[in-house]
């Protein structure tokens, strides 16, 4: 009963953990795997590496709390850019989106409006929100191609932030935060303790996530990655929490006592396990997934596809808002000078190098995580060793470009034809 | 076909007669399942079907075959509520039905497999099966509950070359593929499966192993209606043959009053010396 392309056909079967060969084969499968993390670890890694070869500032533990705060940007607006992207549709309108729903939460926080944070930094989500289910209402109702109604959003977005910054009168282009909490969305801490608490939480959320999930494949009997697998992973969240608290809680300041979880860290976790519960667990992510593979059969299924492409638009809509939020926070402002449209491509850049797929039906949102980290390394390790702009853009052109073609041939090898 | 395993038939019925959430009662083996009553189609001045009448038995694969342009693709989208007829009557276990759109013959227990088989090839096997209709536990997917039922339904219909439930459809070849459509449809409780050429574009032994599958959905009561342009096919595993020629249904019966000689000659030119032709109803 065996045809010759049955053979080929990837193993995704029961290893065997006590032979060499079964591990080989989970070792493979890690590489390779389902997520395809495999190779761009490795690769930041060796960024790492050659960074620090270079200058030994790069791995202590400012320029790592630096670097972690500047990848933000780059992950937030990679995670709600990859909700469209599995749909194999793209938003270009995301960088000045973020700049909106930033400026509104500064314009209602300053001094002059002197709205709570409370309510203004909810409306800027909702504004963002808003704009995106507007665009993806004209690219669903009418079928039109994502790309252009976006790139009428990203100019007419730009105009629109021009308008509202003007709007507050003589300021010159630039409007500051004058509120506290929008101020410490980035550059609050936790307390040494508490980031210590917030790791031991986290460590053990995912370490009984991932055991619990091997417990129950046990019970019903069903076939199961190797146990030492899942022992493996919740040694290596350990090890992570416990290098990553001491890097945060070590003093980064030369005349003050700094130390402490930068309010960064946490929001970039709660949106990527927000986002990836969403894609993993509830009928929506599923029919995401769907709609991005093969828009037909999913239709034929009973999916109301309009109905989930919209879905996804909010969410990345408001994915990009939270974005904005730590946007302004950051450079402790809003300008009429933002990139926005550099923004959104970084934010592409950030999604295809972990790993998503720019045609639909692939990608997860821990990919942004590992993109974003991937850019800002580039970012902060080139600027530590003096390369100019040049320089900077070609080697993450690079790097893009080399992420895409490991990317594409594992996939070549692991899909089989006929 | 190098292995064929042994199907318990009486166990395939049980499980078939007990399985959850069929649309009222079932009708019993070789009983008729569906009738079409002069159907017709047109396509402003285009008749594709012209008073066509047909039966289709419960637990039998009835074989629809036909020249292009025949009309059988017309006839099976109008079985499935995909275009609904100018005129005539669908009686669905003896009453009479109005599809008008996919929605209403999936409701009644009709699955089409169309050729290009309408799965998602980033998903893996589980998740196209209950693409849809996942089950829920607490509001999240109840993946192990799914992946329990499709492994066991593919045991059940012995789909053995699929290495695990948890592969990407991508990974399939072609045999597979269509084995997994047709068990989505078994999955879905249908009692009437269409398929569409479901062989055109396999190889030997994947054809063996698709008619196989075929034949086991007539062994657990299911109506199978089959197009194909494969007499071999056909007269392996049909047990009735319906033909089609310029959009008239030209001769129905069992598979035995037929032979390649005689289903060709209907096919080509609408009559044939062996057989008589269907007489009209009404």
């Amino acid at each position: 009963m065996s045809t010759p392309t049955e053979d080929h056909a990837p193993s995704h079967t029961i290893a065997q953990p006590t032979s060499s060969a079964g591990v080989l084969k989970q070792l493979k499968r890690l590489w390779q795997g389902e997520s395809g993390l495999g190779p761009i670890l490795v690769g930041l890694l060796a960024l790492v590496i050659y960074f620090e070869a270079r200058t030994s500032v790069f791995l202590s533990a400012g320029n790592i709390t630096n670097l972690f705060i500047q990848s933000t940007i780059f992950i937030l607006l990679g995670m709600a850019e990859i909700w469209v992207l599995l749909m194999g549709d793209i938003d270009l309108s995301i960088g000045y989106s973020a700049g909106i729903g930033g400026a509104i939460a500064v314009i209602l926080t300053s001094t002059q409006h002197n709205w709570p944070f409370w309510i203004a930094l909810p409306l800027g989500l909702v504004a963002c929100t808003l704009v995106s289910v507007i665009f993806g209402s004209i690219i669903i109702r009418l079928r039109l191609p994502s790309f252009i109604v976006t790139l009428a959003g990203q100019i007419g977005l730009a105009g629109v932030l021009l308008f509202l910054i003007d709007s507050q009168g003589n300021s010159g282009g630039s409007l500051p935060v004058q509120e506290k909490v929008l101020y410490d969305l980035v550059n609050g801490n936790f307390t040494p303790l508490a980031t210590w608490i917030f790791i031991a939480v986290v460590v053990a959320l995912m370490s009984w996530i991932i055991m619990s999930s091997e417990r129950r494949r046990r019970a019903a009997g069903l076939e199961q990655k190797p146990f030492w697998l899942s022992v493996v992973k919740v040694a290596a969240l350990i090890v992570a929490g416990i290098v990553l608290g001491v890097i945060f809680n070590s003093n980064r300041s030369s005349f003050t006592n700094l130390s402490g979880m930068p309010f960064a860290i946490p929001i970039d976790l709660g949106v990527l396990g927000i986002g990836s519960y969403i894609l993993t667990k509830s009928r929506a992510g599923r029919y995401i997934y769907a709609i991005g593979g093969n828009v037909e059969a999913a239709r034929r299924a009973g999916i109301n596809v309009n109905r989930y492409r919209l879905l996804a638009f909010a969410l990345s809509g408001f994915t990009t808002g939270i974005a904005g939020l730590l946007y302004v926070s950051r450079l402790n402002g809003i300008s009429t000078g933002i990139e926005g449209g550099t923004y959104v491509l970084y934010a592409v850049a950030a999604a295809v190098i972990g790993g998503t797929s720019l045609f639909g039906g692939r990608g997860k949102m821990i990919h942004a995580v590992i993109g974003g980290l991937v850019i800002a390394t580039i970012d902060n390790g080139m600027a530590l060793i003096n390369v100019s702009a040049s320089g900077l853009y070609m080697v993450t052109a690079l790097v893009l470009l080399a992420a895409v073609v490991v990317d594409a041939l594992a996939r070549r090898g692991n899909t089989v034809t006929g | 076909m190098m292995t064929t395993p042994e199907l318990p038939g009486s166990d395939m019925s049980e499980v078939a007669s007990t399985s959850p959430g069929g649309s009222g009662v079932r009708v019993a083996e070789g009983e008729t399942l569906l009738s079409l009553r002069g159907i017709t189609k047109d396509f402003g001045p285009v008749q594709a079907l012209q008073y066509v009448d047909l039966d289709v038995p419960a637990g039998q694969v009835t074989a629809l075959i036909g020249d292009n342009g025949a009309g059988k693709s017309v006839l099976i989208k109008t079985i499935s509520g995909i275009y609904p007829p100018t005129s005539g009557r669908i009686l669905w276990k003896g009453k009479e039905v109005h599809a008008h759109a996919p929605r209403d013959s999936t409701e009644l227990g009709i699955s089409t497999v169309y050729q290009d088989l309408a799965l998602c090839d980033n998903l893996d096997i589980v998740q196209n099966m209950y693409l849809g209709r996942e089950e829920t536990r607490f509001g999240q997917l109840d993946e192990i509950k799914m992946e329990l039922a499709t492994k066991q339904l593919l045991k059940d219909l012995s789909v053995s070359t699929v290495k695990s439930v948890r592969q990407l459809v991508a990974s399939l070849s072609g045999g597979q593929r269509q084995a997994i459509a047709v068990a989505r449809a078994v999955m879905r409780d249908s009692q009437l499966v269409i398929m569409d050429e479901p062989t055109a574009a396999l190889g030997v032994s994947q054809t063996a192993q698709v008619l196989q599958l075929v034949r086991r959905l007539a062994d657990r009561g299911i109506a199978v209606i089959l197009i194909s342009h494969n007499l071999n096919d056909v007269f392996t595993v049909a047990d009735r043959i319906a033909v089609m020629h310029l959009g008239n249904l030209v001769s129905q019966g069992p598979i035995s009053n037929y032979d390649t000689a005689s289903a060709v000659e209907m096919i080509t030119t609408g009559q044939s010396s062996r057989v008589p032709a269907t007489p009209r109803a009404e």
